[in-house]
């Protein structure tokens, strides 16, 4: 459990998500790479060469200030704490409501990002010189989805991983605890 | 005597003749199937090597990818080039400038990659310019000409621009020799009062900055062409000579009656003991030195005043002379540094000397004469071999490392593969036609990559689709893989290609620069974001700090300037991607477009003379609205009294 709640803390090391988009252009992709506390390219340049191709179609640009970029290292950061202390005075049950409150957080903040993704695909300038009757420009949350010429890649990062290791080591070990009692007993 | 000389020749001639129409009909039967798939490099393929090909008259080095013979690009080297913008912008002119003003061209021949311990190291590429002697250096990381220096004392720079094998020095040999200073003179006077300068220009190891060492003031023959020696041979650079007889008018005559003219071999680690003793003269002078920048994207022209002069009459052990029959004029020396190879191009044959036997005749004193206090080696010692009846007019030769020497013949237009050590000639192919240079990656250095051979010809005909008068001139390949050559691909190249320099890709394209960053753009007129921007009048001079991005202009509206102004375009584009330069344009303009890569500057002048409202454009179809990224000027009467204001889209 102990170790559950340090690996959360790798999204602080390590990006959570990565958007790669490709086109006949950009042989080598260009991309973002979705940190809990900002986003950047995934090579030097790339957040500015996404906006200029964006701004054709009148997206915004990608941002550099959100809320998520403050609250989501708090949560983080809480959740990590409260697993540590649960794993010290060793609450085996409490592992378990861990865990649900994580997956209940980490669906909010799939659904965050779905909105945002919503809103920065649907959200186009009136004056944008390029429109496409009926086209809008979200990108996928998780696999691939063909947007105009590019080609847009959604998956989880490391950040992500490590997350997902840890939340599943939280579940792995309630019973793990349980199974050392159960011995004990017997 | 003469006539069954010319009665062997024409002996020659017609077994050369014969044997190149029977073996060009075997290769039809070969080019239909191997040789096509040889050079193919299928779409999307990158090649296999870069060569750099001089462009002669068109001042220029055009790179060019192997196998496949595709241009891949036309650096501008000593001529203006409306492309870029070289030569036109203000940051350019600089590198054209010289001790006779700005020369917007020149004569490239003998590009030389930089090289360390013998080896290619990719670096740089050096280039001659032979009418008003200069040398050029170019970065094979940006390909753009960095540096530019000119000769004084000399006068058709063309044993230029060879390097030593760590790079120490590239150096320029005199073909015309001159009254050195120049001074008003009879032209008949030529002889022994002419002279020929050897400079030795010193490469400086970091930053590849180059600065005239010192001069050689050899006697007033006419200097030809260079190798250096390397392995053994290191701190040695051979000469050709043709006018030993030193004659100033009809020259194809009076320039071809000795038998023999020299390889002059000049110990130049000696030069440099002689200029730590002091042992030289300071000469007053005058010679351009142009550096470009990259980091301010600017170039720099400074005036040199004098150079250091070594007399080779008074110090002994600087220069011998190796006797060469019929006027020589390729001088190679082999991987090994052993053999250095003469072509007498007046000859049937390739006289070989070797670097040893040389250094015992020095050592005693075997001479046969000397020539204005210079000691004259005896023939007999030094040869070392002679490659007999090889074909009509030997010009030069590469090697493929493999004990292989590859020497062009212009008037039987051949490439003849012959043997080192046994002199045997090995196999011979013709060239279309009458072939000058040949280029095998690598081929003067000590480690060839012996896999292909690029025979440059001075002569077209009929290889092409008629062009009119004037035709491309045509280069082959040939695979030289295997023990007989293959002649795989034709195509045209540009301009006069004379040397060329090639090197395996892995070499040069990884370090090859994709943008440059605009974070380091020291340029003085940068601007590096569009909040930036402004224009600003000094008295009649008024600059223009302008950005470009996909796809505008910023500013694209100004209003203020007037008709006898002298407007400067500062241009910053502030793409950084690979690949998305952006062009521009001004009607009336008296200078070309110029093409800015992103992270760049670049400056063009104009003189607005008359009013009205001007536009300007992008020139390179930079995106989806390339046609909208245009902007206008408004140009007022001299006595108007309205203000500078400048905008993008009303802001």
């Amino acid at each position: 459990m102990i170790a559950s709640s340090l690996l959360i803390l790798g999204l602080f090391i390590f990006p959570m998500w990565n958007i790669l988009l490709k086109a006949p252009q950009y042989p080598d992709g260009i991309g973002m790479d979705i940190w809990i506390n900002k986003i950047v390219g995934t090579n030097p340049n790339d957040i500015q060469n996404i906006n200029l191709m964006n701004h054709y179609v009148g997206m915004d640009p990608i941002p550099t200030e959100m809320a998520e970029f403050v609250v989501f290292p708090w949560v983080i950061g809480i959740m990590s704490a409260i697993g540590l202390g649960i794993g010290l005075i060793r609450k085996r049950k409490l592992f378990l409501v861990w865990f649900v409150i994580m997956s209940v957080l980490g669906g909010i903040g799939l659904y965050d990002f779905y909105s945002w993704e919503y809103k920065y695909g649907h959200n186009l300038n009136p004056r944008a010189p390029i429109k496409v009757p009926g086209q809008s420009y979200q990108p996928p949350v998780f696999g691939y989805k063909k947007i105009l010429n590019f080609e847009a890649y959604s998956y989880p990062s490391t950040g992500a991983y490590f997350l997902f290791t840890g939340m599943f080591g939280s579940v792995v070990a309630y019973f793990v605890d349980k199974k050392e009692e159960e011995d004990d007993e017997a | 005597m003469k006539l069954t000389n010319y009665l062997t020749l024409f002996a020659v001639l017609f077994a050369i003749v014969g044997s190149a129409c029977t073996q060009s009909n075997n290769n039809n039967g070969a080019l239909g199937g191997s040789a096509a798939e040889k050079v193919y490099v299928a779409p999307g393929e990158q090649d296999e090597f870069y060569a750099f090909l001089s462009g002669g008259y068109s001042g220029n080095l055009t790179v060019y990818g192997l196998p496949s013979g595709r241009l891949l690009k036309e650096i501008p080297v000593f001529s203006q080039f409306p492309t870029s913008g070289y030569g036109y912008s203000e940051e350019t002119q600089p590198l054209l400038n010289t001790s006779h003003g700005f020369i917007p061209w020149d004569d490239l021949h003998h590009p030389d990659i930089s090289q360390t311990n013998g080896e290619l190291d990719g670096r740089w590429i050096f280039a001659n310019g032979n009418n008003t002697p200069r040398i050029a250096r170019i970065s094979l990381e940006t390909f753009e000409t960095q540096e530019i220096i000119e000769i004084p004392n000399s006068a058709g720079n063309h044993s230029s621009s060879f390097i030593t094998e760590n790079t120490e020095y590239v150096v320029a040999g005199t073909r015309f020799s001159v009254p050195v200073p120049q001074r008003d003179m009879s032209i008949d006077e030529y002889k022994s009062n002419f002279k020929g300068a050897v400079s030795f220009v010193e490469v400086n190891e970091e930053t590849g900055h180059m600065d005239l060492s010192f001069q050689i003031m050899m006697p007033g023959f006419n200097y030809d062409l260079g190798h250096p020696g390397r392995g053994e041979s290191h701190g040695w650079f051979f000469f050709t000579t043709y006018n030993t007889e030193e004659a100033n008018t009809l020259l194809e005559v009076n320039a071809s009656q000795n038998d023999k003219d020299f390889i002059a071999a000049i110990n130049w680690k000696k030069a440099e003991e002689y200029i730590a003793q002091g042992k030289f003269t300071t000469m007053k002078t005058e010679y351009a030195h142009n550096v470009y920048d990259e980091s301010t994207h600017t170039g720099t022209s400074t005036m040199k005043k004098e150079v250091r002069v070594l007399d080779p009459t008074e110090l002994p052990g600087l220069v011998y002379f190796l006797p060469t029959p019929k006027s020589p004029h390729g001088v190679d020396v082999d991987p090994s540094g052993e053999y250095i190879v003469g072509a007498g191009k007046l000859s049937a044959s390739l006289t070989v000397h070797s670097f040893s036997n040389m250094m015992e005749a020095i050592e005693t004193e075997n001479f046969e004469g000397e020539a204005y206090g210079i000691p004259i080696l005896n023939y007999e010692n030094i040869v070392a071999g002679v490659v007999e009846s090889a074909g009509l007019g030997p010009l030069h030769t590469e090697f493929d490392g493999r004990g292989n020497a590859y020497t062009t013949f212009f008037i039987s237009s051949e490439v003849v593969k012959w043997e080192l050590g046994s002199w045997e000639v090995i196999d011979r192919k013709p060239t279309y036609y009458s072939v000058g240079h040949l280029m095998i990656p690598g081929g003067n250095s000590r480690k060839p990559f012996g896999k292909y051979v690029v025979a440059m010809n001075k002569i077209t005909k009929d290889r092409y689709l008629p062009t009119g008068p004037e035709m491309e001139h045509s280069a082959q390949l040939y695979d030289i893989s295997g023990e007989k050559m293959e002649l795989l691909l034709d195509f045209p190249t540009h301009g006069e290609p004379h040397y060329a320099a090639g090197a395996p890709a892995e070499l040069i394209a990884p370090r090859s620069k994709k943008f440059y960053e605009l974070e380091e753009n020291n340029h003085p007129y940068a601007v590096k974001s569009e909040s930036e921007t402004r224009v600003e009048r000094d008295g009649k001079t008024v600059h223009v700090y302008m950005t470009t991005i996909r796809s505008h202009f910023a500013p694209d509206n100004i209003e203020g300037i007037k008709v006898g102004d002298v407007v400067y375009f500062h241009i910053t584009n502030l793409e950084q991607d690979f690949d998305v330069p952006h062009g521009v344009a001004m009607i009336g303009a008296n200078t070309s477009e110029l093409l800015i890569m992103p992270g760049q500057t670049k400056t063009f002048r104009w003189d607005p003379d008359r009013v009205g409202v001007w536009p300007f454009y992008c020139t390179d179809f930079c995106s989806a609205l390339h046609q909208e990224m245009q902007g206008y000027v408004r140009v007022s009467p001299a006595n108007s009294n309205i203000g500078l204001s400048w905008s993008l889209d009303g802001e």
